[in-house]
């Protein structure tokens, strides 16, 4: 075995062009790990958890990438390296088709080559992000701004521009947007409607687009503010700037809202708008009596709502559902082993880790989270699980420096494996989201890491997608079935059903 | 402008970051631009926010410095011996290129121009004594672009070689450089051995009263549309200067006929500038120093008058920063090298031919001369590129040199430091590479971008005024 290593210095490509490269070079013949990342802070943790630290990288930067390769020979090692450097370069000339087609420099350089532009979708790492949008505003462009690790100053005084000026500025941390049918970032194929989406939650916005979508009906306009937007800090700027034009939207029927637990300040805010409308609003914000359970029952009220049909409907079926799912429930929780007791959540939507939290309120105790939510408690180390434990993937400390768990699985998987070689853990649950921005092939890289797990515990999967969508929802469902998994057409569902096998397991 | 006023629009997106973003929006068939995105050069935040403050002040300044180069005229004028003609120049004084530099910090091919400088002067008889005298510190060594003057490679300078006189038409300052010898044992390379002395004295001796009698004769040569007919014909004027050298040959031919001693020396003349591609080259250089000089000392400009390596440091100077150097260390450059050399033997970067980028030509214009992309084994396409990424820090486009495959589009002229900084994108300049040792001379040709670290000085002592 040797190890051999390499550092560009100030080097960049995005974090899924490195992704790739270090996924094609450890699929190598000979190599057994291979990493090229960036020297962040994190990145230098997850390298020497995986054991491809060298003494070289010591004292590199941000700024630097670092190449490790372990390989079967030394031979093979210093061959891989110059491998890497041949896949780097090669993801830099994709898309340069050899023509004199220039692809711009800068934001100047893009908006005269296509001086329509009316959305600039931003994505760089945080500490660039802000410049970039700001920039974009005073161009008098609309801004989604994918990025995370934004200065809350930043998100305000972005916010406060775009305000004044009559644009919007989805994000910092916005994932996802459906704006005029064209999925922006993280989103998904949905049909074309009257229901319009505003969401200060990103996998929110997801998960009730796809569940409209589903059932027949469709989206006018999806549109996502970031989960900060509606803190007291921001107050809910852009939350209420999408609201209003919403309301003026001569195609927007229905409105549906949905957030992660808001202020207080801007819920009042929020409602008072809303009550003003003359539209049906209809609202799920987490951990807010709202009078809706989840972001499914929010997306079949809003669906509902515009086909004038009267809520109890809506209450009726999802109350028919649930009893189903207690059923369910005892058949998995008799396949369950002695000593098996615990839900290990590991979520990469951060509204389905909320969501599970809320749900499990006062059913799942002692529930732990690196993120938590109603009555769950901080994890002393997110990296070790305990009793009951949902963690979201899409934390900060999970994602410096690399892709969103939605594209890069190996995180996530590295966890499952854990999971379930733990004697007491009893259900995993996951979420797997499809749509653009995400992993195009989802199965491959769950396959191996479920056929294992599913021999040693219940798995329980919730699909976020619809079937227009490039990975096609009934495809993967039906993938992720075959391999012995519980497949669930919502996150909620998929709570309830893991909730009730553990609650059946104490029993 | 209202966000309504959105939902009643096509989407049309550009994408700063994750390319995967721009592949979805391609296949749901949406208008979709990707930006090549560099995180920008880290700087001091307080510098950015005082240039950020001082906006408006700055693009004003910027205008006016780009009028003042666009308007300038450069002519060929007369000629003159160094002693004589050249600013500051004295009996004991050695020019050079790039930034200022002492003997113990200078490059091998640097040294090795000096020690035949001093030879041919009639300082030294020898290398070693030359060697002795330059680092006795009795030499007062000064850079080129201190005395109006320029100089491709090492840029040497001494006070008997005859140089071209340049004048600005339009604002009056003048500028100087040396002719150009040729290819290969050349002293600009650093090579001293006999032959590179001996042509020297005879450039002083025949090529020079030559030359001189025949510009008499024609008169000022406007080398400004000297310039945009080369690049219409496939030169950048810094790395292939082919048809520059022509245009000139064709202009003084029948002055150097009816004006030299004699048919043998006129026959020489021709038979050398005929022979030297480069010729040229000592005549673009000194025209685009001209141009930049009537620019400086223009309070608030970050508009970039100087680009030159003395081949250990790279240096810089503003239009608002005066006599000021910002300085780093040159680069290694990427080229093709001569059979027998690898980029081991290579000299870090060196000359003020980058006057040349700095006006909007060279590497700036390279679109219009793609054979100079073959130099590192590059297509004409990358010529393009190359071109237009350099309109991404520039203040304008040249009036009156063009690139004819663009449309005729003008040259990106005038670098502003700013830019350079914001957008992470470094001027891209075409080169000769010299042997790192004294006396061995060219061994390749090729491309690089600018150093890096005298930008990073330049933007921060421009935000300090």
């Amino acid at each position: 075995m040797c190890i051999s290593g390499k550092i560009k210095k100030g080097a960049y490509y995005d974090s899924v062009a490195l992704m790739n490269v270090g996924k094609a070079l450890a699929g190598l013949p000979g190599v057994v790990d291979a990493a090229v990342v960036m020297g962040t802070r994190e990145n230098a943790g997850i390298l020497e958890r995986s054991g491809l630290w060298q003494e070289l990288f010591e004292g590199t930067t941000d700024s630097d990438l670092l190449i490790s390769v372990k390989a079967e020979n030394e031979e093979t090692a210093t061959a891989m390296l110059a491998e890497a450097d041949e896949l780097l370069t090669a993801s830099l000339k994709k898309g340069d088709s050899g023509d004199t087609a220039v692809t711009p420099w800068s934001l100047e350089g893009a908006v005269n080559l296509l001086p329509d532009a009316n959305m600039v979708l931003i994505s760089v790492a945080g500490r660039y992000a802000a410049h970039e949008a700001l920039k974009a505003l005073e161009l008098g462009r609309h801004v989604m701004l994918f990025s995370d690790n934004v200065s809350i100053e930043d998100e305000l005084r972005l916010k406060q521009v775009a305000h004044e000026k009559g644009l919007l500025v989805m994000g910092p941390d916005c994932g996802t947007a459906i704006i005029n049918g064209v999925p922006l970032a993280f989103a998904n194929v949905v049909r074309r409607g009257g229901i319009g989406v505003v969401a200060a939650s990103g996998t929110g916005l997801q998960e009730v687009t796809c569940l409209i979508s589903n059932e027949g009906a469709g989206i006018s306009q999806a549109i996502g503010t970031g989960g900060r937007d509606v803190k007291k800090a921001i107050g809910g700027i852009m939350f209420l700037d999408a609201l209003r034009a919403l309301a003026e939207d001569d195609e927007t029927k229905v409105i549906l809202l949905v957030s992660k637990p808001p202020h207080e300040s801007v819920v009042a805010e929020i409602q008072k708008l809303a009550a003003s409308l003359s539209k049906p609003v209809i609202s799920f914000f987490l951990g807010a009596d709202t009078g809706v359970e989840s972001l499914e029952a929010a997306a079949l009220l809003a669906v509902a709502s515009e086909r004038g049909e009267p809520t109890e409907t809506v209450a009726e079926r999802l109350r028919a559902r649930d009893a189903e799912l207690e059923t369910l429930a005892k058949t998995e929780a008799a396949k369950c082993r002695p000593g098996q007791r615990y839900v290990r959540g590991l979520f990469s939507g951060g509204t389905f880790c909320s969501e599970a939290q809320i749900l499990w309120k006062e059913s799942i105790s002692p529930l732990y989270s690196n993120a938590p939510a109603g009555s769950a408690v901080k994890m002393k180390d997110v990296l070790q699980s305990e009793a009951n434990t949902v963690i979201d993937l899409g934390e900060d400390e999970f994602t410096v420096g690399r892709p969103h768990p939605m594209i890069d699985f190996s995180l996530r998987n590295q966890r499952i494996r854990e999971e379930a070689n733990d004697p007491e853990t009893a259900v995993i649950l996951l979420d797997v989201v499809l749509g653009y921005g995400s992993n195009m092939n989802p199965m491959e890289e769950l396959d191996a890491v479920l056929r294992e797990a599913v021999g040693k515990t219940r798995v329980i999967c919730s699909v976020t997608g619809t079937d227009q969508d490039p990975q096609n929802r009934s495809r993967v469902s039906a993938a992720l079935k075959a391999l012995g998994a519980v497949v669930l057409p919502s996150n909620a569902a998929a709570c309830k059903l893991a909730g009730n096998i553990i609650r059946e397991l104490g029993a | 402008m209202a966000i309504g006023d959105l939902f009643k629009q096509e989407l049309n997106v550009i994408n700063i970051g994750l390319v995967s973003f721009k592949e979805g929006l391609d296949s749901v068939h949406t208008p979709a631009v990707q930006v090549e995105w560099k995180p920008p050069i880290l700087v001091s935040p307080e510098a950015t926010a005082r240039l950020k403050e001082r906006r408006v002040a700055i693009e004003a300044a910027n205008a006016k410095a780009m009028e003042i180069i666009l308007q300038g005229v450069p002519l060929l004028v007369d000629m003159g011996v160094a002693r004589d003609v050249v600013p500051g120049m004295t009996e004991n004084t050695i020019l050079h290129a790039g930034p200022p530099i002492t003997w113990e910090r200078m490059c091998g091919p640097m040294r090795g121009a000096i020690i035949g400088a001093l030879i041919y002067e009639g300082k030294a008889v020898d290398p070693e004594e030359a060697e002795a005298l330059a680092a006795s510190g009795k030499v007062c060594f000064s850079p080129c672009h201190e005395h109006g003057t320029v100089g491709p490679m090492a840029g040497v300078v001494s006070p008997s070689m005859p140089v071209f006189m340049l004048r600005n038409e339009t604002y009056g300052n003048q500028a100087f450089c040396t002719m150009n010898e040729g290819l290969g044992k050349v002293l600009r390379y650093g090579a001293f051995s006999d032959e590179v002395v001996e042509r020297l004295k005879w450039m002083e001796t025949v090529l020079f009263p030559v030359l001189k009698k025949a510009l008499k004769k024609t008169g000022p040569i406007n080398l400004k549309n000297l310039i945009a007919q080369a690049l219409h014909m496939g030169d950048e004027v810094h790395n292939r200067n082919r048809a520059g050298t022509s245009l000139l040959y064709r202009t003084l031919a029948p002055a150097i006929v009816r004006t030299a001693p004699d048919t043998e020396s006129a026959a020489k003349t021709l038979e050398f500038i005929q022979n030297n591609d480069h010729f040229f080259l000592n005549l673009s250089m000194p025209a685009c120093k001209v141009t930049l000089d009537a620019a400086r000392n223009i309070p608030d400009s970050s508009v970039v008058v100087v680009m030159a390596r003395n081949g250990t440091d790279f240096g810089v100077q503003l239009a608002g920063t005066g006599d000021q150097w910002f300085t780093g260390p040159a680069d290694v450059p990427d080229a093709l090298f001569f059979p027998g050399f690898t980029k081991e033997d290579a000299n870090p970067d060196i000359g003020d031919s980058s006057i040349t980028e700095t006006n909007g030509l060279g590497g700036f214009a390279i679109a219009a001369s793609p054979a100079i992309v073959q130099f590192v084994g590059g297509n004409a396409s990358d010529a393009i590129r190359y071109t237009k990424q350099m309109y991404e820090i520039t203040v304008t486009e040249n009036n009156v040199y063009q690139v004819p495959y663009l449309n005729f589009r003008g040259t990106p002229t005038g670098i502003d430091v700013i830019k350079v900084i914001e957008k992470n994108i470094l001027p891209f300049i075409d080169t000769g590479v010299a042997h790192r040792l004294p006396g061995i001379g060219q061994v390749g040709a090729g491309v690089l971008s600018a150093s890096l670290e005298p930008f990073r000085k330049a933007y921060e002592g421009f935000a300090n005024t």
